[in-house]
């Protein structure tokens, strides 16, 4: 709000000033059945465009898969949507009532937006069981979380998610000395305690086995339906066991999509061929 | 049950607190012991121990900002002089009459300087209460203002430190000039009494023994609250990966503005506690170098565990009294020396030398 307008909304005597109106965030709207609107979004950096005229939605409990060659804008996209980074032009909407442009990290998340780094970040000096505990859904103010405890409702969940990312045996393990594919695991995990609506998952096999790839492919599908999950991906192999028949793949590429359909028809697309998968 | 439970984990704590509740008993029990005797403390040792637990206290609060939070802050000096400041204005005031021109309203620097009235911000001083919360208002406003400045635009590393080290030298200098009010370079002393108690007694000197000992184990107390909470863990998370406990919806400046916050009133309690103690408070505790120096106790005590801090400020304090006073040419080598040690030989400090014995046995 600029100078002016403020000032003419003081003179303005009938109504209470807007900056006096409590804030409501607003709730989230999913009635058209689309949760993520990405629209006419450009963003460069020092003259480079990082992304370029992108356009994406993505479905209520739809799991996408997105490739594209290095550089092709990624994990730009990702940071947009998280509130990172600002897009020089376009639109990003969460449901139809949440501007995304507007917040911040923090209230992004709240929003529920969850994200999986491409390389595991977890806290490596806290135990899985803490790391576990302050991902998980609820308060996040100051004072609320100085007195936070654990329920008995919280430490079901708590163990649940344990057992689901294999971790049920080592819950007071240092998260630092776990494996890679163990801190891989414990930060998706960390992803299930925050419930988002949205998952965001930046390559999330990479180096893991071909045991694991296929755990998580699973984990990934069962999340589907509940949860919208965008993962963004390299390993071929594993976005072809991911997407199945029926599931859509977008191919990213300088920027912007160059194609979106079914895994077969993306492959067979000459023009995704010519930069992606003729190598 | 309530101090049970934020202590059952913590063993240096627990020791570090009986430690201090036998100083308390017995430290005025060898003080009243006739002076020939073997076990006799001298009241000139008592106030030196009392001087090194304020020192200690601000050692924490350092370690609470630094250790917990990963904030290296290289000005928490200028919070730790505020509240010396706070306290030596009431002392100032509770001179009175008494003082070399008489003036039962102004103090002697300010009929020094021909002052005619007493300025707007040394109005109140003259009772305890006031200043006592000044002591912690002062810093904490500053602190409070500063980070929400700092930590808004996501102002962190070194620059932040940068800026903390500008922030104590930029108040050293406004505290030299002889308009600020607070005495130019010479600041305040000539101390009386605090309370109607004259600061040369022996009891007055032991009750402020007390009062530092007793200030440094609720503020432990306080520190381990903190740390043993949610909070304390989210602090631990920001510290080591900062835009994770964003992403996971943790507003990060508003974590560490509050820690902060309370850290620079802690820092504002030990100066308060010191002054009495030392009989003068001037502008060169600002000085950045003191506040570099306070990172090092923590560091050679041992980061993110409190009383780390609590030791590494009793050592190198005691060090430096006793170098300065036996080999005056050695100090800065010894202090120097001890830190390049430390860095090599023992990242996680002497107590983390002590505890990692404890996991090996």
């Amino acid at each position: 709000m600029n100078l002016q307008s403020t000032l003419a909304e003081v003179r303005d005597r009938d109504h209470v000033f807007s900056f006096l109106q409590p804030r409501h965030a607003p709730e989230l709207d999913v009635g058209k059945n689309v949760l993520l609107y990405l629209e006419g979004i450009s963003v460069s950096f020092d003259g480079f465009k990082a992304i370029d005229d992108l356009n994406l939605y993505i479905d209520d409990g739809e799991l996408r898969c997105i490739i594209g060659p290095n550089g092709a804008g990624k994990t730009t996209m990702m940071d947009i949507i998280t509130g990172k980074t600002r897009p020089d032009t376009g639109a990003a909407w969460f449901g139809q009532t949440i501007n995304l442009l507007e917040m911040d990290e923090p209230a992004i998340a709240q929003a529920g937006i969850g994200r999986k780094f491409q390389k595991p970040t977890v806290f490596e000096f806290l135990t899985v069981f803490e790391n576990l505990e302050l991902a998980m859904a609820g308060d996040r103010a100051v004072l609320k979380i100085l007195r936070a405890r654990l329920n008995g409702e919280q430490r079901d969940r708590l163990d649940e998610v344990l057992e689901l990312i294999g971790l049920k045996a080592l819950p007071q393990m240092r998260a630092g000395s776990l494996s890679h594919g163990q801190k891989q695991w414990l930060e998706i995990g960390m992803l299930l305690m925050q419930q988002p609506r949205l998952l965001l998952v930046d390559e999330p096999v990479a180096g893991m086995t071909h045991q694991e790839m296929d755990r998580t492919a699973e984990l990934l599908s069962s999340l589907a339906g509940r949860h919208s999950v965008v993962v963004v991906e390299h390993d071929m192999d594993f976005v072809r066991n991911l997407a199945g028949r029926d599931r859509t793949v977008t191919v990213l590429h300088q920027g912007s999509v160059l194609a979106e359909g079914r895994m077969d028809q993306v492959q067979n697309n000459r023009k995704v061929v010519e930069v992606y998968l003729g190598e | 049950m309530f101090l049970w439970r934020i202590m059952k984990d913590d063993r240096g704590g627990q020791i570090l607190l009986a430690l201090l509740a036998l100083a308390i008993v017995l430290v005025p029990i060898l003080n009243s012991l006739p002076t020939d005797s073997a076990l006799h403390l001298p009241t000139y040792t008592v106030t030196l121990i009392g001087k090194y637990l304020t020192l200690a206290l601000l050692a924490v609060a350092v370690d609470l900002v630094w250790g917990y939070l990963g904030i290296l802050t290289l000005g928490h000096g200028a919070f730790f002089a505020l509240g010396g400041y706070a306290m030596g204005m009431y002392l100032m005031r509770q001179i009175g009459d008494r003082g070399v021109y008489g003036n039962p309203k102004l103090p002697d620097f300010m009929v020094f300087l021909n002052w005619q009235e007493l300025p707007w911000f040394w109005q109140g001083f003259d009772q305890f209460w006031f200043a006592a919360i000044m002591v912690m208002l002062a810093p904490g406003i500053l602190a409070f203002v500063f980070g929400a400045l700092a930590f808004r635009s996501r102002v962190s590393g070194v620059y932040l430190s940068i800026i903390t080290q500008a922030l104590t030298f930029a108040l050293m200098l406004a505290f030299y000039r002889n308009e600020m009010g607070f005495g130019g370079n010479n600041g305040l002393t000539d101390f009386k009494d605090l309370l109607g108690f004259n600061l040369q007694s022996d009891s007055t000197r032991i009750g402020l023994f007390i009062a530092s000992a007793l200030a440094l184990a609720f503020a432990y107390l306080l520190c381990r609250y903190l740390m043993q909470s949610r909070l304390g863990r989210v602090c631990v998370a920001v510290r080591d990966a900062e835009s994770r406990a964003r992403f996971m919806g943790y507003r990060v400046e508003n974590v560490k503005l509050w820690i902060f916050t309370i850290s620079a009133m802690i820092a504002g309690v030990a100066g308060a506690l010191y002054v009495p103690q030392v009989g003068i408070i001037n502008p060169n505790e600002f000085s950045p170098l003191n506040s570099i120096e306070v990172v090092v106790w923590v560091a050679v005590g041992g980061r993110a565990t409190l009383y780390g801090a609590v030791v590494g400020a009793l050592v190198i304090n005691y060090a430096k009294s006793y170098f300065t006073a036996e080999l005056p040419d050695v100090w800065l080598f010894a202090l120097g020396g001890l830190f390049v040690l430390v860095t090599l030989l023992l990242p996680r400090g002497i107590t983390g030398l002590l505890r990692s014995r404890e996991a090996v046995s």
